[in-house]
């Protein structure tokens, strides 16, 4: 069994490597690149919020910054929007730096008040700030790299897997303890010698050159972005809550399963005609019933999500 | 010889409240100092001024000759001064092992030699049946005595020990007591404080008495046992004499 488990990833990111190879449709492929980028997402927040315990409202900033990272090193620069992938790494950790430096200090309810603040700002700014970000009319990619989504696929992916291994040998290390005792209590965490604001701005750097690059990697496949998308508060930043939530807070799998479930019912709900912004209503009521029938998630409450599907069968 | 750690004319205000007012005394190292008091006397708010949760109103505190009253308490746990808590901070959702790993991570470089060291002091504080216990689900007595492992992890040269006998049993407190002694053979230095007076006495090789937040007296525990201002401070003033 600890075998299995530990080629579990292995064994699945090889099942995901062939899946193109059988011929899957354009749209299931789109599906797929989906899911895998928002496991991106919520892994990273999950290192933030769910080890560290610092939980962020405002994740769509470092989403943003990396998505508009790869959009004006193309609009402005001139350069193919691929290039903002490593530069987003460069940019989205100063600014994680900064951000950290200013809500840091803060501690719970407000450090999360403070980001979900940060969100907005950065809407307004890059809405307004017209000579770098063209504002409204968002940035186009013209050249489209790839006409077939094959390869973003496998992007996408790689993506994924870097991000998994390392967040695993994070948490698995020093800086994974340090994460925890931080969240679990911050006053006795730095009586035994732990540097909490080190250590908090570590996780949220990590945290946010993760989300950063699935920004950066947003623009180029899309080909598309434009303030009220890649800042949005409801779209990425509490989707990316959700994720974690809906998937099991600080558990490997947990954003992996919380993506699928939250893009798969996106899809559903946005193919019901006349709902419109309804499917807010929709993923408001899911974290409701989460928060109260499985607060630790799906992976986080295996064991009781086991036991009710037993109710009312025989023995 | 100079003192290990030295407290000079150390007074803290909260507002008007002065809980600490012109606080001095030092511990040598290797002794065990016991730091008694009625409720409210200052002990614990000493202890943060010490740890550096507080930054002192007044005066200052030293610890090997270096001024630390205003450094941050994970440099001052880093120079080596260690703490536990009277209202125990169990790091919850951590298995009891991993609680003393995380605080073992200071003096390792490598996660197997912060095992190492945090399965030693399990051993030490008797606690390594309990290692993969979640620390919510100890029992009072245990979960003060991580508090113990976790502090001696981080492989301090003075421990600074708030009501680790409160609320123990006659069995878990003998325990406890042959552990602050061993804690004492490995050449560490302990500041206690505790309402438990035959313990104290029993253990300290001297003790501070705070009383609203000032020294009232110092000395052996012979000494303090006869000191009327102490037995004033604790029993009150006898209206017939």
């Amino acid at each position: 069994m600890g075998q299995m488990k530990r080629y579990l990833p292995l064994a699945i990111l090889g099942l995901l490597a062939i899946l193109p190879l059988v011929g899957l449709s354009t749209y299931a492929l789109h599906i797929l690149i989906m899911v895998i980028m928002w496991s991106i997402v919520g892994m990273a927040w999950n290192l933030l919020g769910g080890y560290c315990g610092q939980v962020s409202f405002g994740h769509a900033a470092f989403f943003g910054v990396g998505a508009y990272t790869a959009g004006i090193i193309y609009a402005k620069g001139g350069a193919s929007a691929w290039w903002g992938m490593p530069l987003s790494i460069v940019f989205v950790s100063v600014f994680a730096m900064v951000i950290g430096f200013i809500c840091l200090r803060l501690r719970g309810p407000f450090f999360a008040l403070a980001t979900l603040a940060i969100g907005v700002i950065l809407r307004v700014t890059a809405e307004n700030l017209t000579s770098l970000t063209e504002g409204d009319l968002g940035i186009m990619i013209r050249e489209r790299t790839w006409i077939e989504k094959t390869w973003y696929f496998y992007v996408v992916l790689t993506l994924a897997a870097i991000t998994f291994y390392l967040v695993k040998r994070v948490i698995e290390s020093r800086l994974g303890y340090y994460f925890v005792a931080i969240r679990e209590d911050q006053d006795a965490a730095e009586s035994l010698g732990i540097n909490t604001t080190l250590y908090k701005t570590v996780a949220l750097c990590l945290s946010a050159v993760f989300t950063g690059l699935a920004g950066a990697f947003y623009t180029n496949y899309m080909g598309y972005i434009d303030p009220k998308v890649v800042f949005a508060l409801h779209d990425i930043s509490i989707v990316t809550i959700m994720v974690v939530m809906i998937g099991g807070v600080a558990t490997f799998w947990g954003p992996v399963i919380g993506s699928v479930i939250m893009v798969l019912l996106a899809e559903v709900i946005r193919s019901i005609p006349r709902l419109g912004a309804a499917h807010h209503t929709f993923f408001g009521i899911l974290l409701i019933v989460i928060i109260i029938f499985l607060p630790n998630g799906i992976m986080g409450d295996m064991p009781k999500l086991k036991r009710m599907m037993r109710i009312g069968k025989p023995v | 010889m100079t003192p290990l750690l030295s407290v000079r004319n150390v007074s803290m205000f909260f507002g008007g409240l002065a809980a600490l007012h012109d606080v001095s005394f030092s511990v040598a190292k290797g002794e065990i100092l016991g730091l008694i008091g009625p409720n409210g006397a200052g002990k614990t708010t000493l202890f943060n001024v010490i740890n550096g949760f507080y930054r002192p109103s007044r005066g200052n505190v030293f610890f090997k000759d270096q001024r630390i009253s205003h450094l941050r308490p994970n440099k001052i746990c880093g120079l080596g001064v260690a703490r536990t808590f009277q209202v125990v901070k169990p790091l919850q959702r951590m298995t009891v092992l991993d609680n003393v790993i995380a605080s073992a991570f200071l003096r390792s470089r490598t996660k197997a030699e912060a095992v190492r060291t945090a399965t030693e002091v399990l051993d030490f504080t008797g606690l390594l049946a309990d290692k993969d216990m979640l620390s919510r689900g100890l029992p009072l007595g245990k979960r003060k005595r991580l508090e113990i492992a976790r502090a001696l992890a981080t492989a301090p040269e003075l421990i600074l020990l708030d009501e680790s006998f409160a609320g123990l049993n006659p069995s878990e407190l003998n325990e406890s007591i042959q552990i602050i002694k061993g804690i004492k053979n490995r050449g560490i230095t302990i500041m206690i404080i505790e309402h438990h007076m035959k313990v104290i006495m029993a253990i300290s090789d001297r003790i501070v008495v705070l009383n609203y937040g000032e020294r009232i007296a110092e000395g052996a525990p012979s000494e303090i046992r006869a000191d009327p201002l102490v037995i004033t401070a604790y029993l009150g003033v006898d209206e017939n004499a």
